[in-house]
């Protein structure tokens, strides 16, 4: 009770002119939606490659795909984030460096979005592999009779129909995109999470600013909600409701 | 209907498709041993037999959507080119050969996203390359054929079995193909509905389109077709002019066979 009205006290913490902390806030939601969209469309490219690979790759290109949807899914997240930032970097600047370039600084967005599209990648891997076998073969066999090649068959027919088999775990990891990011926390960039503990440890308001941010992720799920039942409405047309 | 007859030695209508030695195996079964066909333009093949005599596969080797292990495959005179293991060689000419046989499955296999109209309009406009208003007016001009120009902008889940079956034919038509190649078309329907499919098949055979069907409607194949072959055990047991085939039939497996489907 206590903690409620020391927060009514702090609500003009969150104003957006300073000393409120709103406009680092919004700065952080910001980063923290544009670190998840980045990590979401890298994450689905690969994971159509993945699926392909798996499904109709040669024996290395699924071997390539199955080590990596093993790996990444196995190990925790927090541990990929830290070894692909800090060793990705390194990486990145010891190849650099070897072809004679300088050693470049890694923007922390840029870096975000790779980590967690590799993330993302493997899980969206499966996710489109489940949906795209569960197209109706004699479909895609049609296809194939009338002469289309198979890149038009992918964009016109597979894609499509493997769409609303999809598009429930396509949510699901969007939403965990955009938890995600609140990971990114931990290698100092500020994003949503990293900007409240800042502006909880500088105010003490702690409870003022967690709340906040839990109000801002929960205002992302919910229009992430509306927007993915809007796409599988559409992505579900010409298929009768079923009803229990 | 002699001239109709693909063994005609005299016959100058030119090939429309042409098997010879088909073998095809899934791993060790031997499903065709050693299949020949020939269809000359105009022609009506119906193929029949038992489940497992191979017909299915035999008919989806022409436009390889099995892969025949050997043999000779001809569209229009043209040989398919083929690796030593039967697999295509070249995957465009494949795909122009596929978009001169109109294929129609015994599932139908309409694409469910799209409406009838944009199933009809896909493969035009897309692959063929026409103009959408032209295919549009192609494609209205078959579904008001087959008798669907109500159902246009109708998805296929919400349609009959019979509906669908018509609506898939118009798309094959609808690449304006030298062939038609039908894999039981009516297996899949309910019996009132077989009657309304028959009759489209029945419309394309009169106006003289090549056909190649696969069929276990034993009155309709001796109606439309100009040459019936029998497949059992994955050979040819016999074959010949409808009449012949189903009035006089010579091999006591055909006379069983023709016995047992009543």
């Amino acid at each position: 009770m206590s903690g409620l009205v020391a927060a009514t006290a702090t609500l003009e913490l969150l104003q957006l002119e300073p000393p409120g902390w709103g406009a680092p806030l919004l700065q952080g939601l910001m980063a923290s939606v544009l670190i998840a969209l980045g990590a979401y469309g890298l994450g689905l490219l690969l994971g159509l490659i993945g699926a392909f690979a798996k499904l109709q790759g040669g024996p290395v290109a699924r071997d390539l795909a199955a080590v990596y949807t093993t790996v990444v899914r196995a190990v925790p997240e927090l541990v990929l984030i830290l070894i692909l930032f800090y060793a990705g970097t390194d990486a990145v600047n010891q190849l650099l460096l070897s072809f004679g370039y300088e050693r470049i600084q890694i923007s922390g967005v840029a870096a975000g979005i790779g980590v967690l599209g590799v993330v993302q990648g493997a899980y969206a891997t499966e996710v489109l592999r489940g949906a795209i076998q569960a197209v109706p073969a004699g479909q895609i066999e049609a296809a194939r009779a009338m002469g289309m090649p198979p890149g038009l068959i992918a964009r016109r027919v597979t894609l499509p129909l493997m769409l609303p088999n999809a598009l429930p775990g396509l949510g699901n990891l969007w939403l965990n995109a955009t938890k995600d990011t609140a990971l990114l926390a931990v290698v100092g960039f500020a994003e949503l999470t990293q900007t409240t503990r800042q502006a909880a440890g500088a105010t003490k308001a702690y409870f003022t600013f967690f709340m906040a941010a839990g109000a801002l992720y929960l205002a992302i799920s919910l229009l992430s909600g509306w927007g993915f039942a809007l796409l599988e409405r559409r992505a579900r047309r010409g298929q009768p409701e079923l009803r229990s | 209907m002699p001239a109709h007859s693909p063994d005609a030695r005299s016959d100058t209508r030119p090939e429309a498709i042409r098997i010879g030695d088909l073998h095809k195996s899934f791993g060790s079964l031997e499903v065709l041993k050693g299949v020949s066909l020939t269809a000359r333009e105009g022609d009506v093949v119906a193929i029949i037999g038992g489940s497992g005599s191979g017909k299915s596969t035999m008919l989806r080797c022409i436009n390889f959507l099995e892969t025949p292990s050997a043999g000779v495959i001809e569209i229009g005179g043209e040989r398919v080119a083929m690796r030593p293991d039967g697999s295509p060689a070249d995957r465009k000419q494949i795909e122009r050969l596929r978009r001169s046989l109109g294929m129609v499955f015994q599932s139908f296999n309409l694409w469910s996203h799209r409406t009838v109209l944009e199933n009809l309009i896909e493969v035009p406009v897309h692959v063929l390359g026409l103009p959408r208003a032209q295919a549009v007016a192609q494609a209205e001009a078959l579904l008001a054929r087959v008798g669907l120009s109500a159902k246009a902008d109708t998805y296929p889940a919400y349609m009959s079995g019979g509906q669908q079956q018509r609506a898939a034919i118009a798309r094959a038509l609808c690449m304006s193909p030298r062939a038609m190649l039908f894999d039981e078309p009516t297996s899949a329907l309910d019996p009132e509905l077989v009657g309304e499919v028959l009759a489209v098949i029945r419309d394309l055979a009169a106006e003289g389109r090549t056909m190649i069907l696969v069929t276990h409607e034993m009155k309709f194949a001796r109606e439309v077709a100009s040459h019936v072959i029998y497949l059992h055990n994955g050979r040819i047991e016999e074959e010949g002019p409808p009449e012949a085939l189903f009035g006089a039939p010579q091999s006591d497996r055909l006379k069983q066979f023709l016995k047992s489907v009543g």
